[in-house]
């Protein structure tokens, strides 16, 4: 019961403090060691912001550190040279208040559902009552109730994505960050995910870092795309959404005249580089 | 709303009812097959042995009919059984040192192969120490045990011990190394502490593989106990085996061979049902888990 007041609270308390929710990278350069030894610059000089509470998408063509980004931001990784900061804060180690959400979804096999999503406040140091009443709740949300008990190996592939949302949101994160989430599902299934998705955004407001290939999907649902450039990733442009919200479904917004002006200013961007990137890779195969 | 897309899993009840009966039959067969090549088996070495063909002489290779023979004096003569007392005693010893050593063996292994599994540098460190130890002999081994410990239970403990060791310290530094690093990256995000991702993301993942060790660690826990009782024991089924062959009894040997056998057997069935419980969360089919 205790637990089901704290989330009900929790929002408002999350509006009061919403400066925590600023993502500001300033200068990142990324290098990674390959095994043989040399350096390979996965992102070079990549600045941009996410405003508190905005939904941000990264777009680019495969292979130019999108999900390097990621990693970064979360604390998972650290910067060659730049700055990262959250919150007006310096990332050190994992950063506090993030959630993830990965195309290929990391939840526990051994777990159910439920056990799945209550890992959250678990880890955080919840008892395991309380984590488990929040969870059903959360399962609720997600439209899962009934499936408590079912095992991941059980579920469709949008029923894991649903547990994974809840398990990603449980903790009310100021941040989410989804790297390619909806990727490997069916265009229905994905347009469905996407607007449960955005209405839960529109509950909480988080701020999203949203990395995706698929430029519809970051036109359809983000405030602003950032666009980097064949690896090494560099940010080639940033664009505003300005279409309204509550954008509503996103199968229909794709008809809106405004929704295709941009799109096709985007795309006009994107098209070099994703050519770019594919000239390469297919130079480097033959 | 999604709960009603989702194909029901209930199976029509006819359509399981022959399920089950072609289920059964299969294995009503495997059974059966399996008793008649037991059955060529022994009666063909009966034959032999009695008609002495192609030199199987049963004073060597023993007679199914005389192992018979020494089964049932070993199980009905009480403490005159063997000269260290009764056949249950022997039983009982040799049961004692491997499933202490398996429970040494295993718990050390899964501690070890975690904390390597987890920490690169150590491992790396450790990795020629580990290699040259694990290239000892183990016969070796057990008569190193034997002269600093003496007669006792416990040099074979230990042997028995340190054959488990390897099969599950490997095991689970494999399975440590095979978490899912977006599983891993997750438990970190979203809070955990070093501790808790252990137990709720590192061991349940390596349990997999651990397990998958534990069938074979038993048996060489079997074999570590009986190896060293052979090379020297004050009591256990080594010892009786030594003693028989040191008789030229070798329908005595065949029987303990035999008695092993059966203890190998239920340990495989107690593993396979422990195996069962941990890993119920498990798809029952592995083509279904590849597409996870």
């Amino acid at each position: 019961m205790a637990a089901r007041s704290a989330s009900a609270t929790a929002p408002a308390a999350g509006r009061t403090d919403r400066e925590n929710a600023r993502i500001e990278i300033t200068g990142v350069t990324k290098r990674f060691l390959t095994p043989s030894g040399d350096a390979f610059t996965a992102l070079r000089d990549v600045s941009f912001t996410v405003e508190p509470g905005q939904f941000c998408a990264v777009v680019g063509p495969t292979g130019c550190g999108k999900s390097t980004t990621l990693g970064l931001v979360a604390g998972l990784d650290k910067p060659s040279e730049g700055s990262v900061k959250v919150g007006g804060r310096e990332v050190t180690g994992i950063t506090d208040g993030t959630s993830f959400m990965f195309q290929a979804d990391a939840l526990l096999p051994w777990k159910t559902v439920l056990g799945n999503v209550a890992m959250g406040p678990i880890f955080k140091g919840a008892n395991k009552k309380d984590a488990q009443a929040l969870a059903r709740d959360w399962i609720r949300r997600v439209g899962l109730a009934g499936f408590e008990d079912h095992h991941p190996h059980q579920l469709s592939g949008g029923m894991r994505k649903r547990v994974a949302m809840a398990a990603a949101l449980i903790n009310e994160p100021s941040i989410l960050m989804m790297d390619e989430p909806f990727g490997a599902l069916d265009v229905q299934t994905k347009a469905i995910m996407s607007n449960e998705l955005l209405g839960l955004w529109e509950q909480l407001r988080p701020s999203v870092l949203f990395i995706t290939h698929d430029l519809e999907e970051a036109v359809a649902l983000a405030d602003r795309v950032v666009v980097l450039s064949a690896g090494p990733g560099t940010v080639k442009e940033i664009f505003d959404i300005d279409l309204p919200r509550p954008r509503g479904s996103v199968q229909e917004i794709r008809f809106d005249t405004r929704f295709l002006e941009l799109h096709h200013q985007i795309w006009e961007t994107l098209r070099e580089e994703v050519q770019r990137s594919y000239a390469r890779t297919t130079g480097e195969n033959a | 709303m999604s709960a009603n897309t989702i194909a029901s899993t209930s199976v029509q009840p006819a359509a399981k009812k022959t399920g089950l009966s072609i289920r059964r039959k299969r294995k009503l067969k495997i059974h059966a097959a399996q008793i008649g090549f037991a059955v060529v088996m022994l009666g063909g070495w009966q034959l032999f042995a009695t008609n002495k063909w192609l030199g199987v002489d049963p004073f060597t290779y023993g007679k199914p009919t005389l192992i018979w023979d020494s089964l049932y004096a070993y199980f009905t003569k009480g403490d005159q059984a063997t000269e260290f007392g009764s056949y249950w005693l022997q039983i009982e010893t040799t049961l004692r040192e491997a499933g202490l050593g398996f429970l040494l063996g295993t718990a050390v292994g899964v501690v070890l192969g975690v904390l390597l599994g987890m920490n690169r540098f150590l491992a790396e460190v450790m990795d020629p120490y580990i290699k040259i130890f694990n290239s000892i002999p183990r016969i070796v081994l057990g008569e190193i045990f034997l002269v600093a410990l003496g007669l006792g239970e416990l040099p074979h403990l230990l042997l028995a011990a340190v054959l488990v060791f390897f099969v599950v310290f490997f095991n689970a530094f494999q399975g440590v190394r095979e978490v899912d690093r977006n599983i891993l990256a997750n438990a970190k995000v979203l809070g955990a502490k070093r501790l808790a991702i252990v137990r709720h993301v590192i061991l349940p993942s390596a349990l997999t593989w651990i397990i998958a060790s534990l069938h074979s660690a038993f048996g060489f826990a079997l074999t570590g106990a009986i190896v060293g009782e052979v090379i020297g024991a004050q009591r256990g089924l080594g010892l009786v085996i030594a003693t028989d062959q040191g008789k030229f009894d070798s329908n005595g040997v065949y029987a303990t061979m035999l008695v092993i056998a059966v203890l190998a057997l239920a340990a495989e069935w107690i593993i396979t049902q422990v195996e069962h419980r941990l890993l119920s969360w498990r798809p029952p089919s592995p083509s279904e888990t590849a597409s996870i």
